[in-house]
């Protein structure tokens, strides 16, 4: 029975700047669970937004063959029609409408023009005892724990009369019953016929569920392994998911750190009001001076959560426990504080939250230290503005013709310099940068790594948030693990290996 | 490059702000020569500028609110109840029972504060209980009616009889003593203007030297030249049909006053910049240490102040505070603002650009008005115009730089 219900062929995809998807080829058995692993940004999501039709046909290139037949989705809808469900980790689902208005949502049941809403219900009905999720259909999505919602998502998809259902990183947000329960129920499932595909990062679900794993890396297919020929160990995925050599892209150190801590954090707990979840658990760490320290960890997994509640905690989460710097204990109720204390955050999303994109380079950089360019703090000196902008525009090569330039005309790269000159003159001690180079290209990576070991050498302390694991081991003097909200482990720059830090962080 | 091809650079760069002027310039020639004249005539110019005033100074207020991606619903009728509460302040206890028999000096000071309350209100729904802004004064917007209606109830319109007061809204700057030359002509707003383009060469040439010292760029010369004379020209032009008639205003001196300090706050001060901030991305300034919250405080709080001022201006102007007073203001304000260049998106609109907003919608109803076109046509034209001003800031949006 190993009739393929699913074919992609020499998939291609092409971002500016970026192949995302290189000549990938992904074959699925009719009946079988597959899971698809890789490093974050290896190509699993846009492969399956390929699939999909997020991305429509025009837009890559290969071939795509579902149920035999060659397939050109232009939309979402497209797929799903074909019989392919997606449900991705944000789930969509309306929280203010009911549990049956949700599973029918978009293909509801009506009666001339009218929904039938007698019929919708026990439809709705019929698909939660095939999820066996046992709850009253007319509760509300918002009612529900996430685990429920996760299963009222996946019976919305079974409504569909779905032949392909694929998981985006289902249990990410998941406790271990939940988790367990939602397994379980991919197994119930196969049995029926259902043929699934589960995108996920802990290696362990991948084990016990999978009958065949693909594994991508750099936007590649490197193998496909499968279990009945016991090709699939923890061991064997760690290593083809992190296979690459890494190559000499990091500039050698060129000096030692100190014994001396600047930052210190202790029993630190963080919960978020909003999710009503906690978020960090009991984190330790330690930041000497002239050190760079590496947070490594799965996406989700609470590293930009520390690096904000450390950083004045604008999103205003509950925290317990102590934050020291230089000795002294602080509490920082504002950026503001943090930043007058000398430490800064360059936020990982520069559009979202570092950057003003309509306004100019020079505005960028003043932003976080106007008072420095004011004449008793009150009326901005527009020319000192511009000598400054010029000076972080030549010290870190910021590629624009001037600073007047508005940012959204840079390159990523270019971008995440402004982001970096505008932190670095607020002349911090601690600089804590989240994914400092995701998105750029390898030139542009590499000066900054350059800069990164320039401003160590000054005298600066450094928390690099990453999740390429090559960049965690090539700039960090040691490295901390978190994982769900703790931090799993601490290895030195010496012992840390790719397969260490990636066991660590999937457990 | 040689002249023209920077004049024409200059040009594309600038061309949504420039936009505004030549629009401005555009509609009011064109009520030149349709009214025979009538339209630029000092009389009317100087009523043209009294009649900008209150909703000048709202919109003004209203610009910032927009910046900040917010928006005050209840500032037209804020303005009335307001005006109402300094007529009562003013009135004889004798002749009206709620009357409070206070000085002029004291009820302005009195006015603005409780406007600045007003607005403080506004703010702590919005910052605090994170209530839409549009609601929150939606919801102040009905209270300042039904305020009004309450003040006024007992009396009806209230008369104001303080001749200090009345003067904001009607009165002149005086003139010096007379010394034979210039018979008919406002002495005093000459000299002032005068002054004016004296201080603005003198400003724009120290600016210019000091961007020289730092080696940046700055216009070749003969643009340099073209700009002072220009910009000298129209204000000599404007104080003259001023001084033709009966000189300043006090009206256009409160309006000069206040948009020049929130010119100056908005361009120059690192309060303005972060207002400008917050507009532009929240997230980012929050991350770069600036209060969005305490910044929304400010913000409403100015708009409070000038919705007070609105009322003095306009009850002045009334001689007297009535039980419509305040009505639709609110909306001539937005729409002034976005006329004059203000974007929904946040982060993006000037002071100066609200005002000569404000003139736009102004010249239009008051050169209709001596057109003798009806009412109803008036509000269609002022419709359009909103609607194609708009639609060229969309246009040119990502044109230059």
């Amino acid at each position: 029975m190993d009739i393929p219900l699913l074919e992609m062929r020499n998939i291609t995809k092409e971002f500016p700047g970026v192949k995302a998807l290189d000549n990938v080829s992904f074959r699925v058995t009719k009946g079988e669970i597959h899971c698809l692993v890789g490093e974050n940004g290896a190509g699993k999501s846009t492969l399956m937004k390929v699939l999909s039709g997020v991305y429509p046909f025009g837009n890559y290139e290969g071939d795509i063959l579902f149920n035999g037949e060659e397939q050109h989705f232009r939309h979402i809808s497209d797929s799903e029609k074909a019989g392919i469900a997606i449900i991705y980790q944000e789930l969509a689902l309306i929280p203010e409408l009911t549990v049956y208005e949700n599973i029918l949502l978009g293909h509801e049941i009506k009666n001339g023009f009218v929904v039938d809403w007698n019929e919708t219900i026990k439809q709705a009905g019929i698909m939660l005892q095939k999820v066996k999720l046992d709850i009253n259909p007319a509760a509300k999505i918002i009612e529900l724990g996430i685990g429920k919602q996760q299963l009222v998502e996946i019976a919305k998809a079974l409504s569909k009369d779905v032949k392909l259902l694929i998981l985006d990183e289902p249990t990410s947000a998941l406790n271990e019953k939940d988790s367990e329960n939602l397994l379980q129920l991919l197994r119930d499932l196969k049995h029926q016929g259902v043929t699934s595909i589960m995108i996920s990062h802990k290696l362990k679900e991948v084990i016990s569920i999978a009958d065949t794993v693909t594994v991508l890396r750099d936007g590649k297919t490197i193998c496909t392994l499968s279990k009945k020929a016991g090709e699939v160990s923890e061991n064997a995925l760690i290593k083809n998911m992190v296979g690459r050599e890494i190559n000499n892209i990091y500039p050698p150190k060129k000096h030692i750190p100190t014994k001396d801590v600047i930052l210190e954090v202790k029993n630190w707990n963080a919960r978020n009001p909003a999710l009503g979840r906690d978020i960090l658990k009991d984190v330790n760490f330690k930041l000497n001076r002239g050190e760079i320290i590496g947070l490594a960890g799965l996406i989700g997994s609470g590293r930009t959560e520390l690096a904000l509640s450390i950083f004045g905690n604008p999103d205003n989460y509950q925290i317990k426990g102590e934050l020291y710097l230089n000795g002294k204990q602080r509490k920082f109720n504002h950026p503001r504080d943090a930043i007058d204390s000398g430490v800064s955050y360059v936020s990982e999303d520069r559009k979202g939250d570092g950057l003003i994109m309509i306004q100019d380079v020079k505005q960028n950089i003043s932003l976080a230290n106007l008072k420095e360019l004011a004449s008793q703090g009150l009326v901005v000196d527009n020319n000192a503005e511009i000598k400054i902008a010029n000076k972080y525009k030549t010290e870190l090569n910021i590629k624009t013709p001037t600073v007047e330039q508005k940012v959204s005309n840079l390159s990523g790269g270019n971008q995440q310099k402004v982001c970096l000159g505008k932190w670095l003159f607020v002349k911090p001690n601690v600089l804590i940068l989240d994914e400092p180079t995701r998105g750029i290209d390898v030139g542009a990576k590499f000066e900054i790594y350059t800069i990164m070991r320039e401003l160590v050498r000054q005298g600066m302390s450094i928390i690099m948030i990453s999740s390429e694991l090559p960049e965690v081991l090539g700039m960090s003097d040691r490295i901390y693990i978190v994982a769900s909200g703790r931090i799993a482990g601490e290895l030195s720059a010496q012992e840390a290996t790719q397969e260490k830090i990636m066991h660590l962080a999937t457990n | 490059m040689g002249f023209f091809g920077t004049a024409r650079k200059l040009m594309q760069q600038n061309i949504r702000e420039y936009g505004m002027y030549i629009a401005l310039f555009v509609i009011m020639i064109i009520f030149t020569i349709t009214t025979n004249g009538t339209f630029i005539s000092s009389r009317n110019i100087v009523n043209l500028v009294n009649q900008t005033g209150y909703i000048a100074v709202l919109a003004i207020g209203m610009t910032l609110i927009i910046i900040i991606r917010h928006i005050d619903l209840s500032v037209g009728f804020l303005a009335g109840f307001l005006g109402a509460i300094a007529a009562l302040g003013m009135a004889d206890s004798n002749v009206i029972a709620a009357g409070m028999n206070l000085p002029v000096y004291v009820v302005i000071p009195m006015t603005l504060t409780l406007g600045i309350l007003a607005g403080l209100i506004t703010a702590f729904l919005v910052a605090q209980m994170q209530i839409p802004s549009f609601v929150a004064s939606l919801a102040g917007w009905l209270i300042y009616r039904g305020a009004i209606l309450v003040v006024t109830e007992a009396t009806g319109t209230i008369i104001i009889n303080d001749d200090t007061f009345n003067a904001i809204g009607n009165g002149f700057i005086p003139d010096i003593p007379d010394i034979g030359i210039l018979p008919g002509i406002h002495k005093l707003t000459l000299i002032l203007g005068v002054v004016a383009i004296i201080l603005m060469i003198f400003n724009e040439i120290n600016d210019r030297k000091k961007k020289q010292t730092y080696n940046f760029e700055t216009l070749p010369t003969e643009m340099f030249a073209i700009k002072l004379i220009f910009i000298s020209a129209i204000i000599g032009a404007v104080t003259w049909v001023l001084a033709g008639y009966r000189g300043l205003s006090w009206t256009a001196v409160v309006v000069l006053a206040v948009t020049l300090i929130y010119h100056f706050v908005m361009s120059q001060t690192v309060l303005g910049r972060h207002i400008y901030a917050i507009g532009g991305n929240p997230d980012a300034a929050e991350l770069s240490g600036i209060s969005v919250k305490r910044l929304i405080y400010v913000v409403f709080g100015s708009m409070g102040m000038l919705s007070a001022l609105s009322g003095i201006l306009f009850a002045s102007r009334l001689q007297s505070a009535t039980t419509t007073a305040g009505t639709l203001f609110e909306l001539d304000a937005i729409a002034a603002a976005y006329v004059g260049g203000v974007s929904a998106a946040g982060g993006v609109g000037k002071v100066i650009g609200s005002i000569i907003g404000a003139l736009v919608m102004t010249s239009l109803t008051s050169g209709m008005n001596l057109m003798g076109i009806g009412i109803s046509y008036q509000y269609m034209v002022r419709g359009a115009v909103l609607a194609a001003a708009v639609i060229f800031d969309v246009a040119t949006r990502n044109t230059g730089k």
